[in-house]
């Protein structure tokens, strides 16, 4: 401990001793969480689990007594779904609320807006979406599930049980992009092969040239990483025509519950990896669930957005009060170490030190005829250990890059 | 070969039914009345929720369509009442009031009704030509195109209201002064305009994800389709939405959704720089 921790703590214990006479919680100035999640816009569907997640987790954690001894302060704002405002109010949490930590985004659009703002602060940012992987970024702690654990995991179970031809409609910005080169590198792996690729622009909802253009092709399966409102209308006018393709996803069912929101069967024969999904059958889960749904009663389903975001408030308790610490770099040295683990409800997560990514229990769920969601297999936990093996290394350097399979750490 | 050729029917009758249905409201609001109205989404959305309501309440879906357009009119009606009427004159007003109104309810619905509703199923019914399926509904969607463009052109070429509507929006002053209840028309008139856009969500809410702001996903097109068309709205939406409708297929078709949209909007800028007064400017001329 050094000397001005050790004057720190004195001022502290000499300011709780008087505050004690009044009220004992004044004494320390809440933490202040910023969150930045859309529940207005094209994407409030998604976004309002999050800011739910968040808020019961605030609770349960202020209830049970803050972090550090310190209650939470949580600030929102809500970017409506737009970049410029994700930058604004993201400078805004950061450099005038000064806020301790900063959570949220939703598309890969809006958090490769933040990231250079973040980064040139101290302030540690939780990205809480499972995404397309890649970003080596000492600020950046990313929650939710990559490519290693949702495609490397899928993409063969599909190719095995369906076929070697895979057609793919992706929203075309970088998270669709480069989940397709994520297809595109694992087909090749394994031998197959991609009959088609068609990217579509956020915003487009009709589809009748592109279920043409599918069944020209004729593949065995698709892969559907359409994003957003209008462009999941796809489900409904595929199912219309009766195109009955078995299809795979990496965000469907779990993250935009399609299952819940469109009429049987236009989800059926749909498969998806997930570390969380509403339907998990487990104590944990199912405590984690009543607690949810006794909070927000009308929520139509708990997706794992939702609850990415709720395990990233356990985690950075978690990691402050290793720490000791809220400062970035205290945080890092938890994480480093390898002890950055929470017992979420899908099972215990970890932060691995290496890319600052987290390990997810890995579950291959399939949607039937009537939208039952059926877990075909369990993959037990499987660790972010792509980003590792190409030579991202935090506890040694911080590149504030992202990587795909075709954008690789340049060799020194 | 005949399911070639009918698959490019098929994929241009699709086309065609989605810019006719969501610029056919457009098309007398803003070609015709002047009204740059920046609701029109909204009016879609709102014919799209009335129709799942009512559905999911035990309505037959065609039945559902038809309340839901005319709720969009008689919401339309009050709207004209209420806040257009004071921008007839002021155009560039009109934008920023029916902005503002369009803002207002797409945050109001989230608000209510909540960030998304379940959706309520296209009709059964697909059909196999060659190695292609094809739902039936869209065809119905197609129908209900060509049906709008008959109708339209029936109320304002063939009715006496038809005649003083146009001569209204021609001249307000002089339709007054012979006798024309001008008020009254222009009501009428926003009112048909807001019901086309209310039909327009009726038909498409079966097929798509219904969310406060889904209107947007039209606005491009319908804009684009009446800038296009030009001053006589009754000659110029239908082939500009032929002429667009062939451009988007056929690129969709060859090159994906990107290159499509990107082609449409370009022909849309190459014809505003070539024909300022839009299509319908060259169509009367050659009628005269």
């Amino acid at each position: 401990m050094n000397s001005g921790r050790i004057v720190e703590m004195a001022l502290l214990a000499a300011v709780l001793g008087t505050a004690a006479i009044g009220s004992a919680q004044a004494a320390e100035p809440p933490l202040k969480v910023g969150l930045l999640e859309d529940v207005s816009g094209d994407l409030a569907f998604m976004g309002m689990p999050k800011l739910h997640g968040s808020q019961l987790a605030v609770e349960e954690i202020n209830k049970s007594g803050g972090i550090l001894g310190r209650q939470i302060e949580l600030i929102h704002l809500d970017p409506q779904g737009d970049n410029a405002r994700y930058q604004e109010f993201g400078r805004r949490l950061l450099n005038r609320d000064k806020v301790d930590v900063l959570i949220g985004g939703i598309t890969s659009a809006s958090r490769e807006a933040l990231r250079p703002i973040v980064d040139r602060t101290t302030t540690p940012y939780f990205y809480t979406n499972q995404y397309e992987g890649g970003v080596c970024d000492a600020s950046m702690i990313s929650m939710g599930a990559v490519p290693e654990q949702q495609f490397s995991t899928l993409i063969p179970w599909m190719v095995e049980k369906f076929g070697k031809k895979v057609y793919v409609i992706a929203a075309d910005y970088n998270f669709g992009q480069i989940s397709a080169e994520w297809n595109r590198k694992i087909m090749k792996d394994l031998g197959g092969e991609v009959v088609g690729e068609e990217f579509i622009p956020l915003g487009v909802s009709q589809f009748a040239q592109t279920i043409q253009n599918i069944q020209k092709a004729k593949p065995d399966w698709l892969l559907t990483i359409n994003v957003g409102a209008a462009q999941d209308s796809f489900f409904e006018q595929a199912a219309a025509a009766n195109l009955n393709l078995p299809m795979g996803s990496s965000i469907k069912v779990m993250l935009g519950f399609e299952h819940k929101r469109f009429k049987p069967p236009a989800l059926n024969n749909m498969h998806a990896t997930a570390n969380w999904f509403e339907e998990i059958d487990t104590p944990e889960a199912n405590d984690f669930k009543k607690r949810w749904h006794a909070k927000f009663p009308d929520e139509l389903y708990i997706n794992d957005m939702g609850y990415n975001a709720y395990n990233a408030l356990y985690m950075y308790k978690a990691l402050v009060e290793k720490a000791k610490s809220t400062k970035l770099d205290d945080v890092r040295k938890v994480i480093a170490s390898g002890d950055a683990c929470i017992d979420a409800p899908e099972g215990k997560v970890c932060i691995d030190p290496k890319s600052q990514h987290t390990s997810h229990r890995m579950r291959l769920i399939s949607v039937g005829p009537k939208h039952e969601v059926t877990v075909e297999k369990d993959y037990g936990t499987i660790q972010p250990y792509w980003l590792g093996e190409i030579g991202c290394d935090l506890t040694k350097k911080n590149d504030k890059d992202q990587y795909t399979p075709s954008h690789l750490p340049s060799k020194s | 070969m005949s399911a070639e050729l009918f698959s490019v029917f098929y994929q241009f009758a699709d086309v065609f039914a989605f810019l006719i249905l969501s610029a056919a409201g457009l098309a007398i609001v803003f070609g015709m009345m002047g009204v740059i109205n920046m609701a029109h989404g909204e009016f879609i959305m709102c014919g799209a929720y009335v129709t799942v309501g009512l559905v999911n309440l035990g309505v037959p879906l065609p039945i559902a369509q038809i309340l839901a357009a005319l709720t969009a009119g008689i919401i339309g009606m009050i709207v004209e009442f209420l806040v257009v009427r004071r921008f007839y004159k002021r155009p560039l007003d009109s934008l920023l009031a029916t902005w503002g109104l369009s803002l207002i309810v797409t945050q109001s619905m989230l608000l209510i009704v909540g960030s998304a509703v379940r959706g309520i199923g296209t009709p059964e019914g697909s059909f196999a030509i060659g190695g292609y399926t094809f739902s039936t509904y869209r065809l119905v969607l197609f129908g209900c195109a060509v049906a709008v463009l008959a109708g339209l052109y029936i109320i304002f070429m063939k009715t006496r209201f038809g005649v003083i509507a146009r001569a209204t929006m021609q001249n307000a002053a002089m339709a007054k002064a012979l006798g024309a209840r001008t008020g009254r028309i222009y009501s009428i008139s926003f009112g048909i305009g807001t019901a086309l856009a209310g039909l327009c969500g009726a038909l498409y809410a079966p097929t798509m994800t219904l969310i406060p702001t889904m209107g947007a996903t039209f606005v491009v097109e319908s804009f684009v389709t009446v800038v296009i068309g030009g001053a006589n709205v009754l000659l110029g939406t239908a082939p500009a939405a032929v002429f667009l409708a062939m451009i988007r297929m056929a690129l969709n078709a060859s090159y994906g959704q990107i290159i499509g949209q990107i082609g449409m909007l370009f022909a849309v800028i190459l014809i505003i720089r070539v024909l300022p007064e839009g299509l319908s400017s060259v169509l009367v001329r050659r009628g005269r």
